[in-house]
């Protein structure tokens, strides 16, 4: 894909370069160039990432029929050659490698992940059950990350060396609280103690609360951390001092001017942190003893039944593709000037 | 009030730029009690972590058991103590890991010739679109439970992102006017190599490794609390948080006290490099 596309940008580039006097098509060119790269570099990711989940199936020490087999029995037993033929064609072993491996590819292209060892069923149908609740659950924390954070830095950014530092210390803190350990004092203090929120959150809006303010509050430190800089850095330009000889209010120039200047670190970052967040959702998950991939994911990790692993690889990986091109545009929005880089 | 506003910023900028004498001298005395700790634990707690008082069983933190015990009337406070080394264990072979297969990428990203960079450079790419946990739990799926996959699966799990920042690192070097000069006055590749882009890129890695240090643990932790980690018997701090888990409702010490050492040692490793980067970052200007 790499290889077809970059000698195109090369002569895109040349002629470009002859084009000096005809501005909009050249503009034109130039971000249909930036999307076609966009998507190639895309296409690139999920593919490595489709062959990283195929590496690590066939990884896996050990004769795979029986490895089937010993997953769904939960140990090992011996089997007879007629047995391990029946399941090598279910899960088309008998073939050469390259041919797994297209076939999986191929497969994914249909959206098949392949078929679980232990359940029997395809891990299309297994995370399918469970993914809506995950999403929703990290959709609300990387939210509500954005409102604590916005609130946060907005009120104590560049506001005199000790409140600025105190708002700077509390980015670093809980940046650095690990989920599990966020999740159980909220669930101790405000479930257990105060009865506020569900002990064990249901697929409700109030068992959302909980799990996902344990998501969004080191999400937003780390976020946080980024914004916190640019905007003191935004607050001392002269567009603020123009703003403010104009007679807007502080609040004002912060929210409307120095905001969307120091917002584009923490845009970038919310493309990343979908992934990372996800993977905070199986730990989150297992704390609030809610549904979701998590289990589902901690179970095949434990049995070894590596199709589901590698399924929720694959769809994070897709995930993580589709978010960061949303970021693209959104930075795009921001910022125009990033239209040509 | 408009002038102190916009003059505060500066001000405070400057002020947190010079790390805050007593957050520092907090974060050293706390890495010599972790080192005591995991060097000579005895010094600390002298009685033994292992030892059962069942009649004392899941007793509150009090003057008897400065912070409780468990099920089987364990100490908590001698078992922490002691779960010091087998913890930084695994965050210093993490670390190694980590840095040591960042280096590999990242160097060949920014320095193998151009067909097999394009490569690396994709694969990295490829690496850091997975979450560290997922990279890790995909890892203990396919290595099996142990201390030693514990260690190498959040190293490779969290190796993508060190690898972006030490292709960086090495480019903006081999782009510095002091390199140029090298090149100009004719010197080896390999002399420029190892001479200028190599140490220069290696340094900030001193600070990145404290803070990969804390991470680690904390990624570490996360998979001993899902049961993916090492077994309960140890006092591994990971392990202790997923056995005290059961007893959530009625001893909450057994799962609150090993988190908050893990985010006291977290958040000193990341004081120490935040410290160690901007120094050395000093030193280049």
């Amino acid at each position: 894909m790499t290889l077809t596309s970059s000698p195109d940008g090369a002569a895109g580039a040349t002629l470009d370069a002859g084009l000096e006097q005809a501005p909009p098509s050249r503009r034109a060119r130039s971000v249909a160039r930036r999307v076609a790269g966009r998507l190639v570099g895309a296409v690139v990711v999920l593919w490595g990432a489709a062959t990283v989940a195929f590496l690590a199936q066939v990884a896996l020490p050990g004769d795979r029929a029986t490895i089937i087999f010993n997953t769904r029995a939960g140990q090992p037993i011996e089997r007879t050659a007629q047995e391990l033929a029946a399941v090598n064609a279910q899960y088309g072993l008998q073939h050469p490698v390259l041919v797994q491996y297209l076939d999986y590819l191929a497969g994914l292209l249909h959206g098949d992940l392949g078929r679980s060892y232990q359940q029997y069923r395809p891990v299309t149908q297994i995370l399918g059950e469970q993914i809506g609740l995950t999403i929703v659950l990290t959709l609300a924390a990387i939210a509500l990350a954005w409102v604590v954070m916005v609130v946060w830095v907005t009120l104590t950014a560049g506001r005199g060396p000790r409140t600025s530092a105190f708002g700077a210390a509390a980015d670093t803190v809980t940046a650095a609280l690990p989920h599990y350990w966020l999740g159980i004092l909220l669930l101790l203090l405000f479930a257990q103690r105060l009865g506020w929120f569900p002990v064990i959150s249901d697929g409700g809006p109030v068992g959302l609360v909980l799990p996902a303010l344990t998501l969004a509050v080191p999400l937003a430190g780390f976020m946080g951390q980024a914004t916190r800089t640019e905007f003191e850095r935004a607050l001392e330009q002269p567009f603020v001092v123009s703003a403010r000889t104009r007679g807007s209010g502080d609040l004002g120039v912060r929210l409307r001017h120095v905001l969307r200047h120091s917002a584009l670190p923490a845009v970038t970052l919310s493309g990343w942190a979908l992934g990372a967040t996800i993977s905070g959702a199986v730990v989150v998950e297992s704390v609030f003893t809610r549904r979701g991939i998590g289990s589902v994911l901690v179970g095949a990790v434990n049995s070894q039944d590596l199709p589901i692993v590698t399924g929720v690889v694959v769809l994070v990986a897709a995930l993580y593709v589709v978010a960061n091109l949303v970021v693209d545009l959104v930075h795009h929005l921001l910022d125009p000037r990033t239209e040509t880089s | 009030m408009t002038t102190v506003t916009t003059a505060a910023p500066a001000l405070a900028r400057r002020r947190t730029r010079a790390a805050r004498p007593w957050t520092l001298a907090l974060a050293l005395l706390l890495t010599a009690w972790f080192a005591v700790s995991a060097l000579w634990p005895h010094l600390l707690a002298p009685d033994d972590p292992l030892a059962l008082h069942l009649d004392s069983a899941l007793a509150a933190p009090g003057p008897h058991h400065l912070l409780g015990t468990d099920e089987a009337g364990r100490d908590l406070y001698s078992r922490i103590v002691h779960g010091t080394a087998p913890s930084l264990a695994i965050g210093f072979g993490a670390s190694l890991v980590s840095l040591a297969l960042a280096l590999v990428l990242g160097g060949l990203a920014a320095l193998a010739a151009r067909p097999v960079a394009a490569v690396v450079d994709r694969l990295v790419e490829v690496l850091f679109s997975f979450p560290s946990l997922l990279l890790a739990l995909l890892l203990v799926a396919l290595l099996g439970q142990s201390a030693l996959t514990e260690a190498i699966a959040v190293g490779v799990g969290t190796a993508p992102g060190y690898a972006r920042m030490v292709r960086g690192q090495i480019l903006s070097v081999k782009g510095s006017p002091y390199v140029e000069a090298a090149v100009t006055l004719g010197h080896s590749r390999t002399r420029i190599l190892r001479q200028h882009v190599l140490p220069n890129a290696v340094r900030p890695l001193v600070a990145v490794f404290a803070l990969s240090v804390g991470q680690s643990i904390v990624w570490a932790s996360s998979l001993s609390f899902l049961g993916l980690g090492v077994a309960p018997p140890s006092s591994e701090w990971g392990a202790l948080l997923d056995a005290g888990r059961l007893y959530l409702t009625h001893a909450w010490w057994l799962t609150i006290v090993p988190g908050l050492v893990i985010v006291v040692l977290a958040l000193t490793a990341t004081t120490l490099g935040k410290h160690l980067q901007t120094s050395l970052e000093r030193n280049d200007r």
